[in-house]
Order: structure tokens, then C-alpha cells, then sequence
């Protein structure tokens, strides 16, 4: 789902004038949609559809490592136990440096497809 | 009634046929199928998944002893075809999961397919191994190095035949040319090229070099802030070499001539239907994103497939389609759910059955719809295990849109999201279908009288 957007910088016309005229026609089912999606989310993009969806489809994947944290908190260990990642193994975040044992398995798919069982 | 291949308004009645895959509970990411396909003949059936392994199944030959069981589908091979990756540089993981699978015609004994992931294509040999040397000289049966001191005569080797064995090799790996996800891959009329397509870009290969592509599209801006839209399907003109189709997520297609420059960005037909300006909502351009373009098997026509819509295009008229289908038009009074719950950016894809008279696409629910284009009747019908006795003749299903709901129909709410068929399946010549029901693959067969 999209992220509530920040106001642009560039001013919006067109939506304002959308919906003025929406109030004068009838609504259609997409339109009251529509109003209902901006009911619950106000800060919602003025542009429809458009890039913001894109670059999120475009930057799909995208997760952020950092292998000198990753190699310090590695060594670090040797030493001693830093304190594990909480019960939520996948959820890696805020100060807690990855290490080896927090980050979640990559999933095993090298096992026979059930569909040739 | 029932639409299928058109002549003589002849009905076809679709029957349960066989059912791939476990009941689970939960079901497991890796099992969910990604893609289907048959190849040019019918005679095999590849199905990729999210774990990145690829199954084939072959058709067993028909017997006069059991006509009742026209050619039943089993496993004829498995293999890992794509595996995770992590792409350090740019802390992107990469997905194995399969996106698509195109078979190559056949032209020996070996079959030759390409799949491929979010930035890998590759292209796999399967062959069959039927006989195996036997009477080394220097090793004995099991493999283990004789004493050459114990050899007292020389034997020349023999071919014996042995149980049959279904090899899968990669026989290319085309990797590195795509720095966005790959959404098509098509295999050029001439066999020798084939395209893929990622969401900014289109690159031609020759299926013999792997280290080097044609760029032929780019759409990407100078600027990404000015980034409008990407591509979300291409395919190859099926006897035109020199002609493929991509489509965009503003619900245009582009037509191309490679004859016309080695950069095909000034597109040589454009397709696009005027959109009345009144309608426009938040959601219009999100549902006109087309999903999947596919020609007809003539040549003359294409299929685009958005959100909520099928439709038919002239290649020789641009400016509207020639024909419009509804899959679940009940679905536009849902669309804000459909937006928070994501389900209105799923990818449905679409088929042409053999004769072009018929094509089929997926909705949710495990139900798929098919529209005869000459008789304009439609059918819903439901992939379940509900209707999975053999032979079983599927049941019309009905959505009803409110007001008295009907004892057989199923009302809008009561729909499940979380069953979508997003790929399926027609055979080249015959009424065999394959539909994808998340983790379980269905064939579907016309009766047989």
C-alpha cells in the first residue's frame, strides 16, 4: 500500500477542480471509492496513480545492508555475546546492528516442488 | 451454455481432468505457481514457482484401451532453475521466483525452454537419456577404476538401454542486462532471437550470445522524477520477426518495427482508448495498468488485460478496441478495499484458445472466466477441490451484485482475495486448459463423448 505522501511543492489545481465537479455530477461507484479512500487516508497524493507507485514497483527488493557494520558487529562477537534480536527475528531495526545469528534464514526452496510429488 | 471453439455453435462442456499440488493448511511461499505453459505442441506443460524451480509435464499417449482417459498429464521433469540471490552493490535481493517460462519450438529429439527470474534468463536443455555405455575397459560397472595390471583383453563398449532418464541442463545463462525487474521474455518467430523485457527497458538476444544484448526499447527519463510509466508486458509478433507489442501501466500499447531503427523508442502503431475525462477517478490509471498483451494466434489481433477488463484490439485500428469483456466489473464498487489490500495491483494474465475464438483469464475466488468472441457468451467457472471427481462436469458460477442473492450464487463480499488465478493455460490445438490456483495446478478437458 502507498505511503501518505507529502504535501508537493508544486500546487494542485487540477484536483480541486475534480472535485468540484464531482459534486455536481452523480457519482459513479469508482467515485464514491474514491471519496471513501480519501476519507480515510486525507494525506493521500493529489496525482493519481502515478509515480509514486512506480518507483515503489520499480524499487521492489530493495533491503539495506551495510557490511561494515555487518563485518564490526561479526567481530564484535568473537568477543562477546551481544544481546540477540527480540522475538520478531525478521524485524531487524533501529540501533540493533545485524549479525549473523538476527538475520532470517533465506528460505530453503531447494526441496522438490510438491507439484511433481 | 458454455463457450468454446466457435464452429457450429457447438458448446463445450469443461470437465475436471487432474489436479497438481497438496491441500495444505498454510500454504508455503515456494509452492505458489508463478507461471504456465504449454509448449507448441501440447504435448508438455512447464510450470515455474516462487521457489524457483520449474516442473514439466508431458501428456501420456492416448490409449485404445482407455478412451475415457484422454491423455492425462504426468511429471516428466523437475528442476531448480533459479535461485536466490543478493546483489550486494546495490542491496537488492533477488528473487528466484520464476516469472516466466517460453518453450522454443521443437527442432531434435531435446526440448529447450527459457526462464527466467527478476534479472536472470536462462535457457534450459531437456533431453532423455535412454541407453548408457556399458564394458569400460579401465573402470568396471559401478564406476570404480579397475586394476590396470587385472586387464588381460580389451573390450569395446556397447550401448544398452537403461531405465529412461530426463536430464535438465542450462545451456545459456544471460545474465547483467537488466538493472529493473523482468516482466516477459518471447521467442522471436525466427528461433533464433528472443526479447526481455524489464519495467524501463527492452533487450533482444541472440540465443547463441550470452554476454551481449541489444538494447531495442528505453523508456527510461533523463530525469526520474519525470517517470510516467513503465512497461508491463512485450511479446513478438507470431510470424513477423521484425514486429513485437509492449504495453504500459497507463494501459497503452506500442507497436514496433525493428526494421525502422536499431533504437525502437518512436513506436510504429499506437494503442489507446480515449478515456472519458468525467470518469477519471484516484483509481483510473492504477486499473488501466495493463497486465498482459498477447497476439492472437493469427497475427491479426492482440489481447490486453487490465484490472477489471479484457479487450480485443485490431492491429490495423489504434484507436479504440474492437471488442471489451468484464471480468468482475462488480469489483469497481470495491476498489478502495481492493487498493488498501493491495489485490488491485495483481497481475492477471490472459489466453487465446487455438482458433482465436475463445479467450480465458483468471479472477479471484479460484474462479476464471472465458468469452467466446463469435457467439458473445460468457462462462465463470471455479477451479476447487470441490469439483474435483473425475470427469466432473463444471458447474456456471455466478457472482451476484446485490439484492436477492440466488441459492447457487455468491455475493460480492464473500468473494476471497486470497485466491486469485492469475496464470493460465489453453493448449495450442485442443480444449485443455491448465489453470493456477495459487499452489495447486488444475487441467481442465472438454467432455468427451
Amino acid at each position: 500500500m502507498a505511503a501518505p505522501l507529502g504535501t508537493s511543492a508544486r500546487a494542485e489545481e487540477t484536483g480541486q477542480e475534480k472535485q468540484d465537479t464531482q459534486e455536481k455530477e452523480t457519482v459513479t461507484p469508482e467515485k464514491a471509492e474514491e471519496a471513501k479512500l480519501k476519507a480515510k487516508y486525507p494525506n493521500l497524493g493529489q496525482k493519481p496513480g502515478g509515480s509514486d507507485f512506480l518507483m515503489k514497483r520499480l524499487q521492489k527488493g530493495q533491503k539495506y545492508f551495510d557490511s561494515g557494520d555487518y563485518n564490526m558487529a561479526k567481530a564484535k562477537m568473537k568477543n562477546k555475546q551481544l544481546p540477540s534480536a527480540g522475538p520478531d527475528k525478521n524485524l531487524v531495526t533501529g540501533d540493533h546492528i545485524p549479525t549473523p545469528q538476527d538475520l532470517p534464514q533465506r528460505k530453503s526452496s531447494l526441496v522438490t516442488s510438491k507439484l511433481a510429488g | 451454455m458454455i463457450p468454446g471453439f466457435g464452429s457450429l455453435m457447438q458448446d463445450v462442456l469443461w470437465c475436471f481432468s487432474q489436479v497438481k499440488g497438496t491441500i495444505d493448511i498454510g500454504v508455503t511461499e515456494a509452492d505458489i505457481i508463478s507461471t504456465v505453459e504449454f509448449n507448441h505442441t501440447g504435448e508438455l506443460l512447464a510450470t515455474g514457482d516462487k521457489g524457483g524451480r520449474v516442473v514439466i509435464f508431458q501428456r501420456e499417449q492416448e490409449s485404445k484401451n482407455q478412451p475415457h482417459r484422454r491423455g492425462e498429464y504426468n511429471v516428466y521433469s523437475t528442476f531448480q532453475s533459479h535461485e536466490p540471490e543478493f546483489d550486494y552493490l546495490k542491496s537488492l535481493e533477488i528473487e528466484e521466483k520464476i516469472n516466466k517460462i517460453r518453450w522454443l519450438p521443437q527442432q531434435n529429439a531435446a526440448y529447450f525452454l527459457l526462464s527466467t527470474n527478476d534479472k536472470t534468463v536462462k535457457l534450459w536443455k531437456v533431453s532423455e537419456r535412454d541407453k548408457r555405455p556399458e564394458g569400460y575397459n579401465l573402470k568396471d560397472e559401478d564406476g570404480r577404476l579397475r586394476d590396470p595390471s587385472m586387464i588381460t583383453m580389451l573390450r569395446v563398449p556397447v550401448l544398452r538401454p537403461m531405465d529412461l532418464m530426463v536430464e535438465a541442463t542450462p545451456r545459456r545463462v544471460f545474465a547483467n542486462a537488466h538493472t529493473y525487474h523482468i516482466n516477459s521474455i518471447s521467442v522471436n518467430s525466427d528461433y533464433e532471437t528472443y526479447m526481455s523485457a524489464d519495467d524501463l527497458r527492452i533487450n533482444l538476444w541472440n540465443f547463441e550470445i550470452t554476454n551481449q544484448s541489444f538494447n531495442i526499447v528505453d523508456i527510461k527519463p533523463a530525469n526520474m522524477e519525470e517517470l510516467t510509466e513503465v512497461i508491463t508486458a512485450a511479446e513478438f509478433h507470431p510470424h513477423h520477426c521484425n514486429t513485437f507489442v509492449y504495453s504500459s501501466s497507463k494501459g497503452t500499447i506500442r507497436l514496433c518495427d525493428m526494421r525502422t531503427s536499431a533504437l525502437c523508442d518512436r513506436h510504429a502503431k499506437f494503442f489507446e482508448e480515449p478515456e472519458d475525462p468525467s470518469n477519471r477517478s484516484f483509481f483510473s490509471e492504477i486499473i488501466s495498468s495493463i497486465s498482459d498483451v498477447k497476439f492472437s494466434h493469427s497475427g491479426r489481433y492482440i489481447m490486453t488485460r487490465d484490472y477489471l477488463t479484457v479487450k480485443v484490439w485490431d492491429l490495423n485500428m489504434e484507436n479504440r478496441p474492437i471488442e471489451t469483456y468484464q471480468v468482475h466489473d462488480y469489483l469497481r464498487s470495491k476498489l478502495c478495499s481492493l487498493y488498501e489490500n493491495d489485490c488491485i495491483f495483481d497481475k492477471f494474465e490472459c489466453v487465446w484458445n487455438g482458433s482465436d475464438s475463445v479467450i480465458m483469464t483468471g479472477s479471484y475466488n479460484n474462479f476464471f472466466r472465458m468469452f467466446d468472441r463469435n457467439t458473445k457468451r460468457d462462462v465463470t467457472l471455479e477451479a476447487s477441490r470441490e469439483n474435483s471427481k473425475p470427469r466432473a462436469i463444471l458447474k456456471p458460477r455466478k457472482v451476484c451484485v446485490g439484492g436477492k442473492r440466488r441459492k447457487d450464487e455468491i455475493s460480492v463480499d464473500s468473494l476471497d482475495f486470497s485466491k486469485k488465478i492469475l496464470h493460465t493455460a489453453w493448449h495450442p490445438s485442443e480444449n485443455i486448459i491448465a489453470v493456477a490456483a495459487t499452489n495447486n495446478l488444475y487441467i481442465f478437458q472438454d467432455k468427451v463423448n
